[in-house]
Parts: structure tokens; sequence; C-alpha cells
């Protein structure tokens, strides 16, 4: 067969100039302090009813104090070593369960979805574990471990891990047949085919499920800290439940707004973590572009 | 990479007594029947048929990812697979998405980067290495797709309808930088269509599928001298006289059997 020549190198690209890409309206997007407008709106507002309450008389101001002296509380406390240690502790306690929730419900997720036996054996279990409150779980594992950071680890493991494997479970069950045939067509079998087209493909719903499994963490280890009070490790929940016992309300509300912070800290994490990933892949939505 | 030195034709295809049937007993489709085909080396040959006639099932049956029912099939060299919607991975870049195909090629790291925008370019998007599928427009992913399609260095490329997506244009611009990187690499492509003219504007050779089952009825050699344009006198009369027998085969077929599903 001829093969007749044409010479094109001398094409300039872009091959078609229609065919500009889509320009990012940057300018469109309001500012940073806009967006926290809102929230410090409704902050306000909550904060000015709070002191209305409190003033009200409903109850006497030892039991319901305003704001302004729980804030005044929340400062005192920061300025002494025992809080940080308190935070600390149940910082470190929450990092350490939740990463080992990760690995374990990450292999596990990643066992079960490539093995139909592992599946049919463990899927539903994972799923049925999810719907049990892990606080449950407390009085069996002070039983086998006493009280003690076992017993909290575990639960606080048991609370999360079903989150993390649901998540690696649905997002490779979710990946579009397109790519299994892409890995096809490339070659790509096996772990190759897991490394480099399933688990990206799977990372979203994998990162949905770590920010719930971080949620049931969070939950359970504070529940934890309530139900399991280890003599000389002090810890934000059992703080909590001294303060109840002093009858100190201004305190109590005070560790109850670190709480509620660090919960939101975590939260704002993921989320941003979870919009980047999307925002990538050019799947976000309209509201979260705007955001 | 000169047009005027092209690399020696490679691949060629063979298909013998192929068939296909999906599902079984009275849900039993026969997709494909008793399919004789050969492509030659470096040669491009497009299917045109019936939508349901099988153009799809024979290319996956080529491909490799599907077994036929019965038959045999030969392929001189690595099979490449280009779909209608470009399935570009979205978290990679242009550049990403073909360095990956070199990877699971075997090209070392070190190679991979300068060898991704190397074929970026000869796509026309030495400029847009960067940008990610959603950035781009329908026709630079097809780009991006064909650029990941010589990443694979395959001897035999099957295309199934690549362009059914793009605006007339956009499809103009691709006809020609089709044909340049086929002239250029030696290939033998199977190029799906179900535009005549597209189909006569590319082609050494048509081939005319029809249903019930799937099997060839009517082929054409093209020889019209390259570069062609559509619009000229000699491709508008094959696409005409190709459209014809297009019409007769799908009006041989009750239009509710045709296309049901
Ligand atoms: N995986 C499948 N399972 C069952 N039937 C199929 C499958 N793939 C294709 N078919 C059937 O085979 C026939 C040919 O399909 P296809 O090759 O996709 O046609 P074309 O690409 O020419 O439009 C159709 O009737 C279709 O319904
Ligand atoms: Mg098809």
């Amino acid at each position: 067969m001829t093969r007749p020549t044409t010479s094109r190198s001398d094409v300039a690209e872009p091959l078609d100039p229609a065919e500009e890409p889509l320009a990012d309206d940057a300018a469109a997007r309001p500012a940073r302090w806009r967006r926290a407008l809102p929230i410090l709106l409704a902050t306000g507002i909550f904060l000015v009813l709070w002191q209305v309450v409190s003033w009200s008389g409903w109850k006497p101001e030892y039991l319901l104090p305003g704001p302004t002296v729980v804030l005044g509380e929340l400062a005192r406390l920061a300025s002494e070593p025992s809080f940080w240690v308190a935070l600390g502790r149940t910082l470190t306690r929450a990092v350490v369960g939740f990463a080992l929730a990760v690995a374990i419900g990450t292999a596990i997720g990643l066992a079960t979805a490539r093995s139909r036996l592992l599946r049919s054996a463990i899927g539903s279990l994972v799923t049925g574990l999810q719907t049990m409150p892990s606080v449950v779980w407390f009085p069996l594992a002070i039983l086998l471990m006493g009280l003690g950071e076992q017993a909290i680890m575990f639960v606080v493991v048991l609370g999360a891990a079903p989150s993390v494997a649901n998540g690696v479970l649905t997002g490779v069950d979710q990946v579009p047949p397109a790519y299994h045939r892409l890995g096809d067509v490339l070659g790509a079998r096996g772990w190759t085919l897991y490394r480099h087209i399933i688990i990206p493909a799977a990372l979203p719903s994998y990162v949905a499920g770590l920010s719930q499994g971080w949620a049931f963490a969070w939950r359970s280890l504070m529940a934890g800290e309530l139900l399991v009070v280890i003599p000389g490790a002090i810890a934000l929940g059992n703080r909590l439940s001294f303060a109840q016992e002093f009858g100190d309300a201004a305190g109590l509300m005070a560790y109850m707004i670190v709480i509620l912070v660090v919960g939101m800290l975590a939260d704002t994490a993921f989320s941003a973590a979870a919009r980047r990933l999307r925002e990538r892949r050019g799947l976000a939505t309209p509201a979260e572009r705007r955001a | 990479m000169s047009a005027a030195a092209p690399t020696a034709a490679r691949g060629g295809l063979r298909l013998r007594g192929v068939s296909k049937s999906f599902g079984r007993g009275d849900s039993q489709v026969t997709a494909l029947g008793d399919l004789d085909l050969d492509v030659a080396p470096g040669e491009f040959v497009a299917v045109v048929g019936g939508s349901g006639c099988g153009k799809s099932t024979m290319l996956t049956l080529a491909a490799g990812l599907e077994t036929p029912t019965t038959g045999s099939i030969d392929a001189g060299g690595k099979v490449a697979l280009m779909f209608q919607e470009s399935t570009l991975l979205p978290w990679l870049t242009a550049a990403g998405n073909v360095e990956l195909a070199l990877q699971l090629r075997g090209v070392p790291t070190a190679e991979r980067g300068a060898l991704a925008r190397q074929l970026l370019g000869r796509v026309r998007l030495g400029r847009h290495v960067d940008k990610r599928p959603h950035e781009m427009s329908g026709g630079m992913r097809q780009r991006v797709a064909l650029a990941r399609v010589l990443a694979q260095d395959a001897a035999v490329v099957l295309m199934d309808e690549p362009l059914g997506a793009l605006d007339a244009m956009t499809r103009d611009q691709m006809h020609d930088l089709i044909e340049e990187v086929w002239l250029d690499a030696g290939f033998s492509v199977v190029f799906v269509t179900h535009n005549v003219r597209e189909a006569v504007r590319l082609a050494d050779r048509t081939i005319l599928m029809g249903a019930r089952p799937g099997r060839i009825i009517h082929e054409q050699r093209i020889q019209v001298p390259r570069p062609r344009a559509m619009e000229s006198a000699p491709c508008v009369a094959l696409a005409a006289d190709l459209t014809q027998r297009l019409r007769e085969e799908v009006a041989r077929h009750d239009e509710a059997d045709y296309f049901e599903i």
C-alpha cells in the first residue's frame, strides 16, 4: 500500500481555537471573610440568646452562668497546666484510636472488596456493626480489659473501623465499569489495577468513610472518658464528670466548648479534604464552587 | 516523527469464523455470526452499520476484552482500544493519563515525563499537559485519549465511534489529526463510525455490517488520494453509495426489531 504524505508539522497549536479551556472565574468567588460572616453572625446570636436565658433567672446563676462567665473560666483553665494535660491525653487517644481504626478498617475493606468469599462472610457484619451504638460495647470492654486505656481504645476502634471499611467497600463497588475496561485495555491487572485505578477512583468515598469514622471515634472516646475513669489519668471527658460532681457549671460548660471546638475543627478539615478532592476531579457542586 | 518518512507498516488483524452470543435459552442474542475479517498491516478500515449490529462487540473481541463464542482472532501485535467517551482518569492531568499508559507498558520512570510531553505535542496539546480532564473540551479529551493510545505503542488500534460526541468542526480537525498520526505511526486501524462520510474520508477500505446476526455485507476500497476533503466530488459519490446500501440494510429489518432494547 502506498502511503501518501501529509506534512502538517507546521500547524500551530492549539488545533482548534474554539477549544480554549473554560475559564476559572476566580473573580466571582466571594472573599474569605464573606464566607466567615454567617458563622460569626450565628455564633453571635447564640451567645446573645444564652446570655438572655442566663439573665432571665430561669435557673440560678451558679447553675446556668452566662457566656462571659464561662469564657472567663475557659481562659482561667487554659492558664493551668492540667487543662493542657487533659486536652493532650484526649487528643492522643483520639488520634491513636482513629489511626488504628483507619488501619484496621482499610485492611478489612480492601480484603472484603477483593474477595467474594470474605464479602459474603463479613460484608453484612460490617454494615451491622455500623448500626450498633458503640457505647454498648463499654460494659463488655470493661469486663474483659478492666478500667483502662485498652477498654477505651477497643471501643473507639470498634466505633470507627466499620465506617472506614464501609467507605472502602462502597468506593470500590461504585467504580464505573468503564474504568475496569480501561484497566483491561491498558493491561493493568490485580494489585496494579487497584493501585492505579480502583483505589484512586474510590478515594472520595474513602474520605467520606474516614470522616464518618472520625465522628464515631470522637463520640466513642467522649463516652469512654465519661464511663471509664482511670485514676490519675485526666482527660477532657472525666474533667466533665468531675465538674458535674462538684457542681462547677462554668467549668463544665468551658470543657463542653473545648470538645465542641475540637469536633468542629476536625470536621472542617475532613470537609476541606473532600471538597479539594472533588474540585480536582471537576465534581464539585455549584454550591461547593461558590463556597 | 516526520510524515515524510513514515514508520514501516505494522499490525494486521485476522478474524476467522468469529461469532458471539450473549445470554442463553430464550433470551440468547447472537450479536455476531460467523464473521471473517482481514486487516492488512498499516491498513485503515472503517466499519459502518446500523445501531446494535455488533460493531462494538467485534472490537471488544478483537481487543481481547471478551472471548468469542466460536472462531479465532489473531492480531499482529499489541492492540489498543479507544472509546467514544474518552475515559480519561479525572484525578490525573493530561500528562498523568499518558504517563500511566507508559508506566503500564513498562517505560522506565525517568523517560515517562518527557515522552508523555512529546506524545501530547503530537496531538497539539503541548501547552495543556497539566490540565485535568474536566478543564478540557470534548475534542481536547479525545486528543489526550489518542496520545494515550500512542503511548501504548500498539500495532493495532481499534476506535469505537471516537468522534461521535464531537461537533462537526472539531470532528474535521480530528480527522486530520488521526490521519496524520496513523500515517506517521504505521499501525492498523479499525474505526467504527455511524458517519458514512467520515468513513470515506479516513479509510483505505469501508466495511458495511448487517445485523441479526452481525456480519459483513459489503466492502469497498477507497482509492481517493490523500489528503482528502470530505466534500470533494469522489468522496461525496462514494459516501452516497454507501449511505444507500446502509439504508437498504436498515430497511430490511423491521425498525422495532432493529432498534429493540
Ligand atoms: N454484554 C452484553 N450482553 C447481552 N447482549 C449484548 C451485550 N453486548 C452487546 N449485546 C447485544 O449485541 C448486539 C450488538 O451490540 P453492539 O456490538 O453493542 O452493537 P453496535 O456497537 O453495533 O451498536 C445488540 O443486540 C446488543 O444488545
Ligand atoms: Mg457500539
